[in-house]
């Protein structure tokens, strides 16, 4: 259970996690490399997971090098989180049957069969923004069916991390790098192996039947030192204070036309972040018109489209869809969720194609706030 | 995967239109029965609250109620503007649409009772103020005074004229029509709605105001009423926002920190003044 002595995994002991995962009927996922850069992929052997390479993060900017370390967490992340997990870039919500347009129909929801999947590798700011995504479609209003079906499913298996990226600030959103709650299991990679602990009764099984001896007294102290060092030597910081009034205060700031001149509107940082919701829905008939799909898709507040009512576009310049992505963000989602919508894990920075930073704009409304 | 979580309110239930009237080629009101009637204590609602009318195989748009909460069959008035609506227009008596609801909130008909009621619309934003109108005629003790300031652009554009002509009749109930650009037929007022707020008096103290129209008739309506000295929480708006899921999850019909589907569409102003008031929120 939580709470149990931390137990010790030797580096070359790790497939046996992932066989004690996929034992128990787990489709296992973990940080692969794939066309550059690391993603959650299918895992059956240790060996393909991303050992021996590392991430240079920058605003717009994505690079793997290799190194000499034979670490295997070494990448602090990529575009993906475990958004596209629970919450599907596409996901068949209802089918229903009919004769003819105007004739009565059948509908029922498509409740996915969602597999049970281990994610081995999710970082403290997954975590966070998991949590953030729970509280909207899990634990508002109108709970998702869909949502939950997924992640019912899903086991975590979470890497604190020792070292960061120069777009992380997840200090400041107070989110990691270490990973604290909601996990089935949590690993911390040391040089040798890793210290592994519990979080869940699931995780706590799996620790046990492994029959790992406790960790010694000197690696959690080192554990302790790099997590620590991780944490201190995190350069990027987003300034959280009264941020919320900061931002409803400055909705007309000059700072939003010096954005719009750069943002290309083009989503990138919707799609990679892990907190975003948008999503549209369609109707997709079949070719005979007797069935039809309601599926939806991933969707973004810097479509054009997104504001849009007959007429009239509520955001018709991009310097309005810039504002809300990062008003709501930052600020109306505390409002709306009693949580910031940001996890501080730079996902935005590193691939916006021109490089916008937030924590720079936040800076630069907060410097000659009216 | 067991069913964690139900979907039935996100289902759409067959309704088949049992009456449809037209005004005029771009303005059709379906009033609706449900082919399952125990289906229809799931759609009791407050006037001002909407349904997802859906067009199986074409898509869904979100349509305020504009019948009476006691009516069996529930009324939705359509304009043609879009690929669905097209699809709508097409359907006559006996066709079946479906429906997924109530959302949102409504006018605030208890916090009203008792008090003098100031209603402004404008053009089709009738509708959703239509419900509540009758609401309170057919409890008409219950409320003081009720003044109905109604414009339109053309008189072409004038819909539920029988409506406003039983109102008309109705005790200490004053009815104002005005057009923006009048025909030699028209008899009511000339202008835009803002203008009859000289004819009308009221006492700010004792009203509740229900607006809806275009958002700069609104915002403009507020601002008179203010310098008459109505507060700002008692005057009600009725937002039109893109939406598509109506749960508060797919995120286009946001203002600020408010969701207009399940926060709305009808908001006291107060609560929504900033970001009513800056552009391309």
């Amino acid at each position: 259970m939580a709470g149990e002595a931390p137990r010790w995994l030797e580096r070359g002991q790790l497939q046996s996690l992932i066989d004690a995962l996929a034992e128990r009927g787990y489709r296992v996922l973990g940080p692969v490399v794939r066309d550059g850069a690391v993603v959650f992929d299918a895992v059956g052997k240790a060996s393909e997971l991303a050992a021996g390479w590392r991430d240079v993060q920058g605003p717009g900017q994505y690079r793997l090098e290799k190194t000499d370390s034979g670490r295997v967490f070494d990448v602090v992340n990529g575009p993906g989180a475990l958004k596209a997990h629970v919450f599907a870039p596409r996901e068949p919500l209802i089918e229903v049957s009919f004769e003819k347009v105007g004739g009565s129909f059948r509908a029922r929801a498509t409740l996915p069969e969602a597999p049970r999947l281990a994610v081995l590798g999710v970082r403290a700011c997954d975590l966070a923004a998991l949590a953030v995504q729970d509280r909207i479609f899990l634990h508002d209003r109108y709970p998702d069916p869909w949502y939950a079906s997924r992640r019912a499913g899903l086991l975590l298996v979470a890497v604190s991390c020792t070292r960061s990226a120069s777009t992380c600030f997840c200090t400041s959103m107070g989110t990691g790098p270490e990973a604290r709650s909601g996990f089935d299991l949590a690993l911390t990679e040391l040089d040798a192996g890793f210290v592994a602990r519990s979080g869940s009764r699931a995780g706590a099984e799996i620790l046990e039947a492994l029959a790992l001896p406790p960790a010694p007294e000197a690696r959690l102290a080192q554990e302790r030192g790099d997590l620590d060092a991780c944490a201190a030597g995190m350069e990027r910081r987003l300034d959280t204070r009264g941020i919320r009034d900061l931002l409803y205060q400055n909705l007309e700031h000059p700072r939003w036309d010096d954005v719009a001149e750069r943002c290309l509107s083009c989503g990138n940082c919707t799609q990679v972040c892990p907190t975003c919701f948008c999503h549209d829905e369609q109707d997709e008939p079949s070719l005979d018109g007797t069935r039809s799909l309601r599926v939806r898709t991933w969707d973004s507040c810097f479509n054009r489209e997104h504001a849009q009512v007959h007429g009239l576009n509520h955001r018709p310049a991009i310097r309005h869809r810039y504002r809300q992505w990062l008003v709501h963000k930052l600020a109306s989602w505390i409002d709306q969720f009693d949580t910031s919508g940001c996890v501080g894990c730079g996902r935005c920075i590193t691939w916006c194609p021109v490089g916008i930073d937030l924590t720079e704009e936040v800076a630069a409304l907060r410097e000659d706030a009216s | 995967m067991s069913d964690p979580v139900a979907a039935g309110y996100l289902i759409p239930e067959p309704a088949e239109i049992a009456e449809k009237h037209s005004y005029g080629p771009q303005i059709h009101a379906y009033r609706l029965r449900l082919l399952d009637e125990g289906a229809r204590p799931r759609f009791d609602f407050v006037p001002g609250q909407f349904n997802m009318v859906y067009a199986p195989g074409v898509g869904e748009v979100a349509i305020s109620i504009s019948s009476d909460p006691d009516d069996d069959l529930l009324e939705h008035t359509i304009r043609i503007v879009g690929r669905t609506t097209r699809v709508i227009e097409g359907l006559d008596v006996g066709d079946v649409l479906g429906l997924r609801g109530p959302y949102g909130r409504g006018w605030p008909l208890q916090e009203a009772r008792w008090k003098d009621v100031l209603v402004v619309t404008g053009g089709l934003g009738c509708a959703p103020v239509t419900g509540a109108i009758d609401y309170m005629m057919r409890r008409r003790a219950s409320y003081g005074h009720i003044t109905i300031l109604h414009g339109v652009k053309k008189p072409a554009d004038m819909i539920y004229r029988d409506r406003f002509k039983q109102w008309r009749r109705e005790p200490d109930t004053q009815v104002l029509l005005t057009s923006d650009e009048p025909d030699r037929r028209w008899r009511d007022r000339t202008g835009v709605v803002t203008e009859l707020f000289e004819e009308v008096t009221f006492d700010p103290g004792r009203t509740v105001a229900f607006m809806c129209g275009p958002e700069v008739m609104m915002r403009y309506g507020v601002r008179i009423l203010g310098e008459r000295g109505m507060p700002r929480n008692r005057i009600y708006v009725s937002l039109e926002r893109n939406m598509k899921c109506a749960v508060g999850l797919c995120g286009h019909c946001q203002l600020g920190p408010e969701f207009v589907c399940k926060d709305g569409p009808i908001f006291p102003y107060d609560r929504i003044a900033r970001f009513m008031e800056t552009h391309g929120t």
